[in-house]
């Protein structure tokens, strides 16, 4: 398809000129983008990797927006987000962007997270994309609290105050940590400066680091696909894997319409239920901080809540933090856990199936308890819950074992 | 079972090129629409529009002679220094005879003060001169020089405004002299009289509410 507009001749001098000074930039383009090649069948759930960085886009320019007005002192803080809602020009277009990014954030990745489930993406060769995946994860989760308290709302401050407290159940050295993390001997001004630094400068750094070997470390093995094909096993005459496609232009047009069906549910949200009845942001939370106060019913946001669930289930301090600390590293493990033959689910037998339809149930299920306030038979279901979660995971390397498995075939089919 | 072949003698050239362009337009005019509200926010916003709302002075205890500083004892206007000054008659009668001494003596440039003050005195009223204290050079607030006696840089010194900045010198209307750095004579910025003694700044006589 030969070209000859003006325009096409610019783009191609000016191309040329790049590319004598600095070739490596068409190298690198070439490896991670026009000849990278993925498999052609990626299905709706391969959406969210690309998503999840849309949406990380969003949260740094938002935010950087937001700190032109936000102002991080104990005194200032709560007034100034207010002053960004309702007297700064489109701030609250601004404000309710990052927020309820915030939320789309969490769902992108846990369905990110799930998607690599359904198909055993973490299996052998991707054991590193998923360790560094879990490691956005625990960073975003960091972010995500750091970000939350800076409203210096009721939430914001008593949210502070029960997570911080948590690293008091810490033998010895815990009632010391925890002043060592507030920097005062409550949550103060000290405490948000800092949270502050956290969550505008370091983390988003190492975020975006970490982003960067998560992608490296895929494209160094390549993308994993639903029916858990090995594509490279399978190459053309011309050196292709025969049911690889380039990744541009194939999936970053694919990637924006995801994009674009994304941004509708978004900017609804956005528009008209920014707060999604109190799930993205807390009724409390437009109550300024109140040290002496406390709300009647503290809960996290909802991404957190399902460990939140956990750690209210278990009736001993120290043991409901470690529970709820190591709800989140073993899924660390799962490459290891998982003595599978196969990758995709559609190959796995049906006591695999239900393995994991239960596990995703009893998440939202912790998910929505970890919400409500406790009575004695809820606490008991996140009781039942929080064991089968962990059962999932340790008992993997027996269940996943466990066949008749189906073939997976050499090449990559569309089945009708 | 389907296979998918991508078979080049299939491909429409043209219509490729159609859609690429047309999604190109759309995205286009979509990230514009998308930049709006980031680069409106960088507008004052309602606070400092509140902030920049016209101010009220009485100027009854304003004697001949003497400076009022907007920002030093009464309510600022937009953060900016304005002075109101009540001027002598022997200054006033100095006034048009400095004409051949300065860059703009008639007040041609439209952008340094609203029209009802484009005269002579390039005030209302005569004696009462209001004006917005930055230099139109680099943004210093000049000295108040009132007095007609010489000076180190103006042996012959008639009065009105010294910048200790870059040296530029204006007359007791705000008009600068030739020879100086500055380029435009000082801002009148609009203003208005509620009654005699009563001066609004930040509006013109015909907006009064």
């Amino acid at each position: 398809m030969a070209s000859n507009s003006r325009f096409s001749r610019v783009a191609a001098s000016t191309g040329e000129w790049f590319n004598y000074r600095a070739g490596g930039m068409t190298t690198w383009w070439n490896r991670h983008a026009a000849q990278y090649y993925a498999p052609k069948n990626f299905n709706v759930w391969y959406y969210f990797g690309s998503l999840a960085m849309f949406v990380l886009v969003n949260q740094i320019v938002t935010g950087i927006w937001l700190t032109m007005n936000y102002k991080p002192s104990a005194a200032e803080a709560f007034a100034s987000v207010e002053y960004i809602m309702r007297d700064v020009e489109w701030g609250w277009l601004i404000r309710y962007l990052h927020s309820t990014g915030a939320s789309a954030f969490f769902a992108v990745i846990y369905l990110h997270m799930f998607r690599a489930m359904l198909y055993g993406s973490y299996q052998k060769p991707r054991e590193l994309v998923w360790v560094l995946g879990m490691v956005i994860f625990l960073v975003s989760m960091a972010e995500g609290f750091f970000g939350y308290v800076l409203p210096w709302g009721q939430m914001s401050y008593w949210g502070a105050q029960v997570i911080t407290s948590l690293f008091g159940a810490i033998p010895f050295v815990g009632e010391a940590l925890v002043e060592f993390i507030r920097g005062d001997y409550l949550i103060s001004d000290a405490t948000l400066n800092r949270f502050f630094a956290l969550h505008v400068v370091a983390l988003p750094l190492v975020l975006l680091l970490l982003v960067y070997l998560h992608l490296m470390a895929l494209h160094e093995v390549g993308s994993n696909n639903p029916e858990g094909v090995d594509i490279k096993k399978q190459i053309g005459a011309d050196k292709v894997p025969l049911d690889g496609i380039p990744f541009h232009p194939y999936y970053t047009v694919k990637d924006s319409f995801g994009v674009a069906f994304f941004l509708i549910l978004f900017a609804f949200i956005i528009f008209f239920e920014p707060t999604l009845g109190g799930w993205f942001l807390e009724h409390d939370n437009f109550t300024e901080a109140n040290p002496l106060v406390t709300p009647e019913h503290i809960k996290p946001v909802w991404y957190f809540t399902p460990y939140y669930a956990m750690l209210r289930a278990i009736p001993d301090k120290l043991f409901g933090v470690v529970v709820m600390g190591a709800a989140v590293m073993i899924l660390f493990l799962v490459p290891w856990l998982d003595r599978s033959p196969v990758r995709a689910l559609r190959h796995r037998p049906l006591l695999a199936k239900l393995m994991l339809g239960l596990f995703a149930l009893s998440f939202i299920l912790l998910g929505w308890l970890g919400a409500v306030p406790p009575t004695d038979n809820k606490t008991l279901l996140a009781q039942v819950l929080t064991f089968y979660y962990f059962a999932f995971f340790i008992a993997m390397p027996f269940w996943s074992r466990i066949g008749p498995f189906g073939t997976v075939p050499d090449r990559v089919t569309y089945g009708h | 079972m389907a296979e998918l072949e991508v078979n080049e003698s299939t491909v429409d050239p043209g219509r490729r090129r159609f859609l690429t362009a047309t999604c190109a337009v759309v995205g286009g005019i979509g990230a514009v629409f998308a930049a709006v509200p980031f680069v409106k926010s960088w507008q004052p916003s309602a606070r400092a529009e509140l902030a920049g709302a016209p101010v009220t002075i009485d100027i009854s205890k304003l004697e001949p002679g003497q400076r009022l500083m907007l920002g030093s004892n009464v309510p600022q206007w937009r953060g900016q220094p304005i002075w109101i000054i009540r001027r002598t008659p022997d200054v006033l009668q100095t006034l048009p005879t400095l004409a051949d001494q300065l860059r703009d003596a008639s007040s041609e440039n439209e952008d340094q003060q609203p029209e009802y003050a484009r005269n002579e005195y390039r005030s209302i009223k005569p004696e009462i001169l209001v004006l917005v204290g930055i230099c139109t050079h680099l943004g210093c607030s000049p000295l108040f020089e009132g007095k007609l006696e010489p000076k180190p840089y103006d042996s012959e010194w008639k009065g009105g405004f010294f910048c200790p900045c870059h040296g530029s010198k204006f007359d007791m209307a705000g008009r600068v002299y030739k020879g100086v750095p500055a380029p435009y004579n000082l801002k009148v910025p609009p203003y208005m009289y509620l009654d005699d003694t009563t001066i609004v700044v930040g509006v013109n006589p015909d907006q009064a509410a």
